[in-house]
């Protein structure tokens, strides 16, 4: 056989018996090969349209929370009906020098813009936080008297991520939205549920000396600064006590929230 | 192998006389779950439909070449991709009832329908046969699917569709919903009347009693 064919070994592996090593290792590698290539394909084209989608969902349910907070509305007139849309730097508790809304992804695509956190005071289990953040603001004269704060955390089965409004006092929550999130559908995913979401209004945050005290309570909420917890999703329930606290303390807002109560914002 | 296969018997056989959910109970974990309002019912039984008949083309293409040994690990690598392509298609371009579909299209993948069809049909026949047979048994499981679907919609919410079909009684209408009918028990109730009321019409669907009811024997 000396003439040459380049189909020549690609039709002798397909004449081999199915139940020979070679055959089976090459059916097994084709196929895997093949699928890679297909599953891979499909996530890597559709990729920029599922984020355009999840944008677009995380916007609709900042307006739908911030529409859903009693006495909202009439503020929201008289402003003009916008939220002012701030970037701060969370370590001074201001606006950003250099960072505006449009070159916000752009800051933190830079892993110098990244501070990690060490265990102690990674409460949420970030690992790593952004320096900037961007937040949403009204104002009814000078005063802010409403705060837009995104937070995220690790839950259950990966991030949560959730926007929380909070009152001029900087301390009475006045609404939560989850915005993405991957918990168990049925008990963790319940997160998401207006009911649930419903019982975060009025909660209030801080104690009267000053220290957290919000948390999704075991059962039923037994004080002010309690949420009731999810039955058979302790875990999702703890992750968001914990997002909270990270966020409203000292590593997260906190210097933010000083600075408006101390009204310099 | 046979000569000629006619196809139009393998197309309709699933529907009612083999129907996959009724007959085979096969699907039924889905068919409960997705089934509280007809959008999803449809969206799901369009997914499953578009994988049973892709995944059945291409193991039929490449059935003479699967080795025994491997066959069943071939055949989920085969349908698994095939659904998270589907999967990402529906997340891309239809966000909400994705949503609402969550695991349940991912799910797919374990859906004994399809590796049923794929092991017993495709693996013995020609491309065409295989896929008409796949999309036959779709399209049965869609039928049941869309039924339950619909019922469950019409009854649990008034709506059609998301379309108010029965003017509701806090709206000043007569209907009162049936919550009942949102909650996975319903579909069960009203697959298990679906299947009495085929195998009342065809009655050599019903299987043969495997157990006589002890009081049945004969007591000496």
């Amino acid at each position: 056989m000396a003439g040459f064919d380049p189909l020549n070994p690609w039709r002798r592996l397909l004449a081999l018996p199915n139940e020979t090593r070679m055959k089976t290792l090459f059916v097994a590698f084709a196929v895997s090969a093949v699928c890679a290539l297909l599953v891979s394909g499909a996530t890597v084209l559709l990729r920029p349209i599922q984020t355009a989608n999840r944008a677009a969902e995380a916007q609709a349910r900042i307006e739908a929370l911030v529409r859903g907070i009693p006495g909202m509305a009439p503020i929201l007139e008289l402003s003009g009906g916008t939220l002012s849309t701030v970037v701060i730097d969370l370590e001074d508790g201001a606006a950003a020098e250099g960072v505006t809304p449009a070159t916000l992804d752009e800051a933190l695509s830079e892993p110098s813009n990244w501070t990690a956190l060490d265990r102690g005071a990674d409460l949420a289990g970030l690992g790593r936080r952004p320096d900037y953040a961007q937040i949403y603001l009204l104002r009814e004269g000078e005063d802010v008297s409403l705060v837009l704060l995104p937070v995220s955390g690790a839950g259950y089965n990966g991030r949560i991520d959730a926007v929380l409004a909070l009152r001029g006092d900087m301390n009475t929550i006045a609404g939560m939205a989850v915005t993405q999130h991957s918990e168990t559908p049925g008990l963790g995913a319940r997160i998401e549920e207006p009911a649930w979401l419903a019982e975060f209004p009025g909660t209030e945050t801080r104690g009267l000396d000053g220290n957290l005290r919000f948390s999704v309570a075991r059962g039923d909420a037994s004080s002010a600064y309690e949420v009731d917890g999810i039955t058979g999703a302790t875990r999702t329930s703890n992750a968001v006590t914990q997002m909270i606290r990270f966020w409203l303390g000292p590593e997260g807002y906190g210097p933010l929230l000083a600075a408006i109560r101390r009204g310099e914002f | 192998m046979t000569a000629r296969t006619p196809l139009w018997p393998i197309l309709t056989d699933p529907l009612l006389r083999q129907n996959p959910v009724t007959l085979q109970i096969l699907g039924i974990c889905s068919a409960l779950a997705v089934t509280t309002s007809l959008a999803t019912a449809i969206t799901m039984c369009v997914s499953l439909t578009v994988v049973v008949t892709l995944a059945a083309g291409l193991i039929s293409t490449i059935r003479r070449h699967i080795p025994d040994s491997i066959r069943l690990i071939v055949q989920i690598v085969i349908i698994a991709s095939l659904v998270i392509v589907i999967d990402q298609v529906l997340q891309a371009y239809f966000a909400e009832i994705s949503r609402t579909l969550s695991i349940f299209v991912a799910l797919i993948t374990t859906n004994c329908l399809v590796l049923g069809r794929t092991e017993s049909f495709a693996r013995h026949n020609a491309p065409l046969p295989a896929m008409t047979d796949a999309f036959g048994n779709g399209l049965g499981y869609s039928l049941i699917l869309v039924i339950i679907g619909g019922l469950r919609e019409l009854f649990g919410q008034g709506q059609l569709l998301g379309r108010q079909v029965l003017p509701l009684a806090e709206e000043g209408g007569w209907f009162t919903p049936l919550s009942l009918m949102l909650l996975a028990p319903s579909a069960f109730f009203m697959l298990g009347g679906l299947v009495w009321a085929i195998r009342s019409i065809r009655p050599e669907q019903a299987e043969v009693p495997e157990h006589m009811p002890p009081r049945a024997e004969p007591a000496e």
